[in-house]
């Protein structure tokens, strides 16, 4: 492998981890603080998708504003999501909330069948990013992977923001070390498990929305997401939004090089590369308590 | 009494399978027969969920080991009897869940779940990317196997209503052996891992043995009900080991009852009846499944098997209250 292509698979690497560590954070904050197995967590990436499929077709052009609604209207839907479905599940088993979160991917996948079809759809890439930079004579690359990273990487920063400079951000901490103390000590737990609920939607949502164009958006997408992402988050230690951002790297970086590398027996590489993991750590890179 | 009220519906339906295909259409005994081996695919699982609290969400893959150890196993012109497809199948499966159990039991919980998917998906694409099994379009069987007893050919498999048989005598033989097992001291100690491990840790209990070994007899018995799908479809894909498969799989024994033998049997039948009864009233049957699952979570806890005693709970209440 030369170095041009390097550079580009090593970029396409980081972008690929960079969305994954979005999608599996959210996931990693509803398990960490909720004790919530999200198998849908996947349907909410799919969402995201759709949703810029739906924005993009007619109701605004131009992109902070397409991200602005969407990201509002996620907030929003989450938000709902766990008060009707979600606050039901804290006291119930895992095997439960595993059933109930399945039965939502169906109705999710139905509903999506009857809004948008069964056919693969297109999101044109935005005028601003569609080109690409030229990096020998036949090797070029997308800006608009580029625009996903930064966009990833801002969203990251404020996450991290949020978590450890703002009073939420100090709940959700307490929250998921203690949720029995955090509730002795006056604060709403139930909005603040809407709100973390509301939040790890809107960061999967968020995700599925800006891979929309270079991935195409197309039934069963949230599938593959979903069972990568539980990956992340087993690899990474449950409830370590670090932790997910390492493990997101490990494993992007394991799927993008096992493609090039061992291309038929990429898809094992990963799961692969999860055995090791866990069997190095049984909890994860970083465990806690 | 009471034991011949327990008994009873066991036994009329029971008869009613046993006399089904006399009446039914073609279509129909394989519909049912389709749903006998997924009740003793169903009860495999349940041995880890229900019974010793391992949640495996990845028992496709011995059920797709299974399976594709058929076909790998009858090539072209071979004929093959099924004295030895049959064991050879089941084996390669619980070989499989005993090399994947010592690994994934040195893990729990949360963790337990997403090694064991983990193997399964390694399974998955071991199959689905490489040409070993013909790749993603997995394979069909060149011949189904044949049955010889004293040289006579007792069954056969082109014969979907002697599938139905020998699928249900396996049904009910796997049903009462996994009775029989459970009463046993060995079944009390799964029982005791379930709801103490650490408790049975300090009896002087090797707790990790108990575990491997029922995790390889589950690992065979998804063998057992991946061997009887190949031969009623007679095709292999790699559909069988994915995800999806070891999720619908959870959801009927789930849905049937946990820790219970018969749940997981209710479980099948409700979730092919419901399948099929939602497919052919409206398209969207998935959607039908998906708000049912959800009503289940809500109303049932404790799945089907745990209405008789809910009923029962309701009766009493009711009669002290006049």
């Amino acid at each position: 492998m030369d170095i041009v292509s390097l550079l580009i698979q090593t970029l396409n690497a980081v972008q690929y981890g960079l969305v994954l560590f979005l999608v599996a954070s959210g996931l990693t904050l509803i398990f960490g603080i909720m004790r919530i197995i999200n198998l849908a967590h996947g349907s909410f990436y799919m969402i995201g998708a759709y949703m810029a499929f739906g924005l993009s077709s007619g109701i605004t052009e131009t992109l902070p504003a397409m991200i602005a609604v969407g990201l509002i209207l996620s907030f929003f839907i989450g938000f709902v999501l766990e008060w009707v479905f979600y606050a039901f599940l804290y006291q119930r088993e895992h095997l439960e909330q595993v059933l109930l979160t399945y039965g939502l991917i169906l109705v999710f996948e139905e509903l999506r069948s009857i809004l948008f079809g069964n056919d693969v759809l297109g999101v044109p890439v935005p005028e601003v990013f569609a080109g690409s930079i030229p990096l020998t004579d036949t090797l070029s690359y997308p800006v608009y992977r580029i625009f996903i990273s930064v966009a990833c990487l801002i969203m990251a920063g404020l996450l991290y923001y949020l978590i450890r400079h703002t009073r939420l951000g100090m709940m959700i901490r307490a929250g998921s070390h203690d949720r029995t103390m955090v509730q002795a000590l006056g604060i709403n737990i139930n909005l603040l498990f809407r709100i973390v609920f509301a939040i790890g939607f809107m960061l999967a949502a968020f995700s599925g929305m800006i891979s929309a164009p270079m991935t195409s958006v197309s039934p069963g997408m949230g599938n593959q997401v979903l069972i990568i992402s539980f990956v992340v988050v087993v690899i990474g230690g449950i409830g370590s939004v670090g932790g997910a951002m390492v493990a997101a790297m490990v494993i992007a970086f394991a799927d993008v090089f096992g493609k090039v590398l061992v291309p038929a027996y990429a898809g094992m590489f990963v799961y692969l590369v999860m055995a090791l993991v866990l069997l190095w750590r049984p909890e994860g890179i970083f465990r806690k308590g | 009494m009471a034991r011949f009220f327990r008994t009873f519906p066991l036994i009329a339906a029971l008869a009613v399978l046993l006399v089904f295909p006399m009446f039914g259409q073609i279509f129909y005994t394989e519909l049912v027969a389709k749903t006998l081996i997924l009740a003793i695919f169903a009860m495999s699982l349940d041995l880890l969920v229900g019974y010793t609290g391992l949640v495996s969400f990845g028992h496709a893959a011995y059920f797709g080991i299974a399976a594709y150890t058929v076909a790998l196993l009858t090539p072209a012109g071979a004929v093959n009897s099924i004295w030895w497809i049959l064991p050879v199948s089941v084996l390669a499966a619980a070989l499989a869940a005993l090399v994947i159990g010592v690994f994934v039991l040195r893990t729990k919980g949360i963790y337990f779940i997403m090694v064991t998917l983990a193997f399964a998906q390694m399974a998955f694409f071991l199959f689905h990317d490489t040409d070993l099994g013909g790749g993603s379009d997995g394979i069909f069987l060149n011949s189904k196997p044949t049955a010889h007893l004293f040289g006579h050919e007792i069954l056969t498999f082109e014969n979907p209503t002697h599938i139905y048989y020998l699928v249900l005598a396996l049904t009910i033989f796997v049903y009462l052996s996994l009775r029989w097992l459970l009463k046993t001291s060995f079944g009390h100690i799964l029982i005791g891992i379930r709801s103490n491990e650490h408790r049975m840790v300090a009896m002087g209990y090797n707790t990790f043995n108990y575990k491997l070994a029922i995790f390889t007899m589950a690992g065979g018995l998804a063998g057992l009900a991946g061997f009887l799908q190949v031969l009623l479809t007679g095709f292999v894909t790699p559909e069988m080991l994915a995800w999806h498969q070891s999720g619908n799989v959870l959801l009927v024994v789930i849905l049937g009852g946990i820790g219970t033998l018969i749940g997981p049997v209710l479980g099948a039948f409700t979730f092919v009846a419901l399948q099929e009864f939602a497919q052919g009233l409206v398209d969207r049957w998935q959607l039908v499944m998906g708000i049912f699952v959800i009503l289940v979570v809500f109303a049932l806890p404790g799945g089907l098997a745990a209405i008789p005693a809910r009923v029962r709970r309701r009766l009493v209440k009711g009669a002290q209250h006049d």
